[in-house]
């Protein structure tokens, strides 16, 4: 075969495909998506009752304050900035990362059980330290960074270990937070696979709102 | 605990159970038999021909077959250089990102080319929408079609038939299996909560501190997450892959991909039985890699679960999950479950961070990709396969003192020469002499982000995942250019990041078309051979008997190969966290 007639069939090939799966189907996709499952395919944004866009059931936020049910430690503080002062320009696309440290690495540990130092710059309070201090008893997901830097999870046992915590910061019962917990556990599908996750910015909504 | 075993139980029987199914249907789009869609494909395959200029029936060469792969695949990869490289400019750019370095690009292209999808960037920072729909998810189709082509040539060379056309194989593989499966798992996807959208980032006020807003990156994300996984690309849309909640947000998003994943390597087994008429031989080779995916599971289930000794120290427990680089929805189980699919089966894709992993998952996930043939890459992990049953039957010949054969037909010296060339010379070329250069000069080059023997594992997982055109990587490495946001706002270029770009193209490159040439020029002349008749002399290849002997094969020319890798890298790190770190 002539080389002008493969190098023919290899851009009309390039060009015909490309067509095909990187025009045809992702603008059907698009169109199934925008029409059949707008809600899922803009991000599953929450919506307060002003109409504004509060976060996504999905993504998880920052919380750390008593009046909060406090999310995992995230290496990316869940996408967020000050927007006055985004020198990381994260605003501007989102962002989402892990600490990639490895098991054997001492900064993990220092990470989590914290390091004092001298300069006050070099010492890491440390999660444990943090939740002791916060009256929490550590759980595992509540120490240790997610994948996404992102989850919107804590683990149900991570969740109950703050209850009392909450109760006492906003006067409630322990049993109503026992109840909201409940309702905003996203279970394993079909009851096998995945784990139950307690998703806190649903959670949280649901505070504000009792 | 059990649960966690069950749903591992559970995924695994699935994928066990759809094997036949599916190889059936691959067997028969191969074949060119009867399909269901039909009356809808068939005018569209007939118009993509004239399109091409393809007569159907014309059967090509061993050599001819690699030309036409390769020619195409330049003439894709040219596009989405220049694509990536223009994206600052085209349309669909709503984060307005500039292009990225020029050796990130070039690193992207080749590494998408050739079905690897090993990221160096960022998805988010660093890549438009139009880059990523009308580029990388084009190469995703086509890389993983270019892989299936030749799986199925191989196939039929070794069973006799004439190798078939290139540019058929790739528009059946496109229209028959890729296309229409992922448009029904996209649409899962995307009612499972899968972002399909050309609107750009949300920035909301957050909930505790309105003072800090929240960036919620989204895009069109569900058509490409699917053929993301059927493909065994592996490339996320976003940075942090198929652990990122838009990718990946439940245990039946997860199962999905999971299925997808290994549906096509494990299946061709079972085409493969078809072709050659013999389901017995095609169920005994299967048992091989579902054996070692087991064990690689259970091992690397086992210390993710247990934890490490040090932290379940400072939490004063005995036992709680390695939760680092993990989701909450995903656990322990399903996090070892992914990891050793995605490294088995060289999509690449990852759930949780392999760094972060306790050594067990190390041992595991570098072994999957040292040995390429825990079901392997798309096409090629079978003729990989197939290649040390080849082997096998060589040294089995010797050993008995008969002329060695394989479904008939004498295996020679040609045969021997190209199937030893591929598993003994290319992959440890690829892998270990850039990475014995890239140790020889660890401050300058490697970018290693963990110490110790973790740190050496880093540098052989990266090689090791370019060269099995797997994708996945230990991330801490500092192996990316700064994003192209940052760099238009000052950041540096890194010297470590070039080295890593430009290397790493070398193992992807040499690990992709080098096998793929030599596995043609095998097939090519197995098909050509005078079959001999057999007889009660002749060595029987489909018995448990032979089997064995072909996964000691295996794990002896395998993985004896990089077994010093694997002892100063997880084995010695397992060691040291036994002892007590720190």
């Amino acid at each position: 075969m002539s080389f002008a007639r493969e190098a023919s069939r290899a851009v009309r090939s390039t060009l015909a495909l490309w067509v095909l799966t990187a025009m045809l189907y992702p603008l059907l996709m698009l169109a199934i998506g925008q029409i059949v499952f707008p809600y899922q395919a803009n991000g599953s944004l929450i919506r307060n009752a002003q109409n504004e866009v509060v976060g996504s059931a999905l993504i998880g936020q920052p919380f750390t304050s008593d009046r909060y049910f406090n999310s995992r430690p995230s290496t990316s503080s869940y996408s967020t900035a000050d927007p006055a002062a985004d020198e990381g320009r994260v605003l501007q696309t989102g962002v989402s990362g892990a600490s990639n440290l490895a098991p054997s690495n001492v900064a993990l540990l220092d990470r989590i059980r914290g390091k004092g130092d001298p300069d006050p710059e070099q010492a890491i309070e440390g999660e444990i330290p943090r939740l002791q201090q916060a009256g929490i008893q550590p759980t595992a997901d509540l120490v240790y960074t997610s994948g996404s830097s992102l989850d919107p999870h804590i683990t149900p046992a991570g969740a109950a270990a703050q209850i009392n915590r909450v109760a006492t910061a906003r006067g409630l019962q322990p049993n109503q937070l026992e109840d909201l917990i409940r309702q905003n556990t996203d279970g394993r599908f079909l009851g096998i696979f995945g784990e139950p996750g307690v998703n806190v910015l649903k959670l949280n909504l649901a505070l504000d709102t009792l | 605990m059990l649960q966690g075993w069950i749903q591992i139980g559970l995924t695994l029987l699935i994928l066990v159970a759809i094997t036949p199914l599916f190889g059936g249907y691959m067997a028969r789009v191969y074949q060119e038999e009867k399909t269901f869609f039909d009356r809808i494909l068939n005018p569209l395959d007939r118009l993509l021909y004239s399109a091409i200029g393809v007569q159907p029936k014309e059967n090509m060469t061993g050599w001819q077959y690699a030309r036409a792969a390769i020619s195409s695949n330049i003439v894709m990869a040219l596009l989405i250089f220049f694509l990536i490289m223009n994206q600052g400019w085209l349309p669909l750019n709503p984060t307005r990102v500039p292009a990225p370095t020029w050796d990130t690009a070039l690193h992207t292209t080749i590494s998408f080319i050739t079905n690897t999808n090993q990221q160096h960037y960022s998805g988010e920072t660093y890549l438009s929408y139009g880059s990523q729909m009308l580029g990388l998810g084009y190469h995703m189709f086509t890389s993983a079609a270019t892989g299936l082509a030749v799986g199925i040539a191989f196939i039929r060379g070794l069973t006799g038939k004439p190798l078939g056309n290139f540019y058929v194989d790739l528009i059946r593989s496109i229209t028959r299996i890729l296309l229409p499966i992922s448009i029904v798992g996209a649409i899962a996807l995307l009612a499972a909560g899968v972002p399909e959208t050309l609107a750009g980032v949300v920035v909301v006020p957050t909930l505790e501190d309105p003072a800090v807003s929240q960036a919620i990156a989204r895009g069109p994300v569900a058509h490409y997450e699917f053929i993301k996984e059927l493909g065994e690309n592996g490339g996320g849309f976003f940075a942090i892959n198929s652990a990122h909640p838009f990718e990946n947000p439940n245990g039946f998003t997860n199962l999905v991909q999971l299925v997808a994943i290994l549906s096509v390597p494990s299946s061709l087994i079972y085409t493969y039985g078809v072709f050659a008429n013999n389901i017995k031989q095609a169920l005994l080779v299967y048992l091989i890699p579902l054996s070692i995916l087991v064990g690689f599971v259970i091992l690397t289930a086992i210390a993710e679960y247990n934890g490490n000794p040090a932290v379940n120290a400072l939490l004063n427990v005995d036992q709680a999950p390695n939760l680092e680089g993990k989701e909450v929805r995903f656990g322990w189980a399903q996090s070892a479950l992914y990891a050793v699919i995605t490294t088995a089966s060289m999509c690449g894709a990852i759930n949780s961070l392999h760094d972060s992993f306790m050594p067990n998952g190390g041992f595991a996930t570098l072994s999957n990709m040292f040995l390429q043939i825990v079901f392997g890459g798309q096409g090629t992990g079978t003729a990989y396969l197939f290649a040390y049953l080849l082997l096998a039957v060589f040294v089995t010949g010797l050993m008995v003192g008969r002329t060695p054969e394989f479904l008939g037909r004498k295996i020679e010296k040609r045969e021997v020469v190209l199937a030893s060339f591929l598993i003994l010379l290319v992959h440890p070329i690829a892998i270990l002499i850039p990475g014995a250069i890239t140790m020889a000069f660890p401050d300058q080059l490697s970018g290693i982000s963990n110490p110790g023997f973790h740190g050496l594992s880093q540098v052989m997982y990266e090689y090791a995942s370019a060269a099995a055109n797997n994708g996945s990587g230990f991330e801490g490495l500092g192996d990316s250019q700064p994003s192209p946001i940052a760099i238009a706002g000052g950041a540096e270029t890194s010297t470590t990041a070039l080295w890593w770009n430009l290397s790493t193209c070398f193992s992807l490159l040499a690990g992709r078309y080098i096998p793929i040439v030599s596995l043609l020029l095998l097939a090519d002349g197995l098909s050509r051979k005078q079959p001999v008749p057999e007889t009660v002399g002749t060595l029987r290849t489909d018995t448990g008997l032979f089997t064995g002997v072909t996964a000691g094969v295996i794990l002896i020319l395998g993985a004896l190969t990089f077994f010093p890798i694997l002892a100063l890298g997880p084995i010695a790190e397992a060691f040291l966290i036994s002892r007590g770190i720190g």
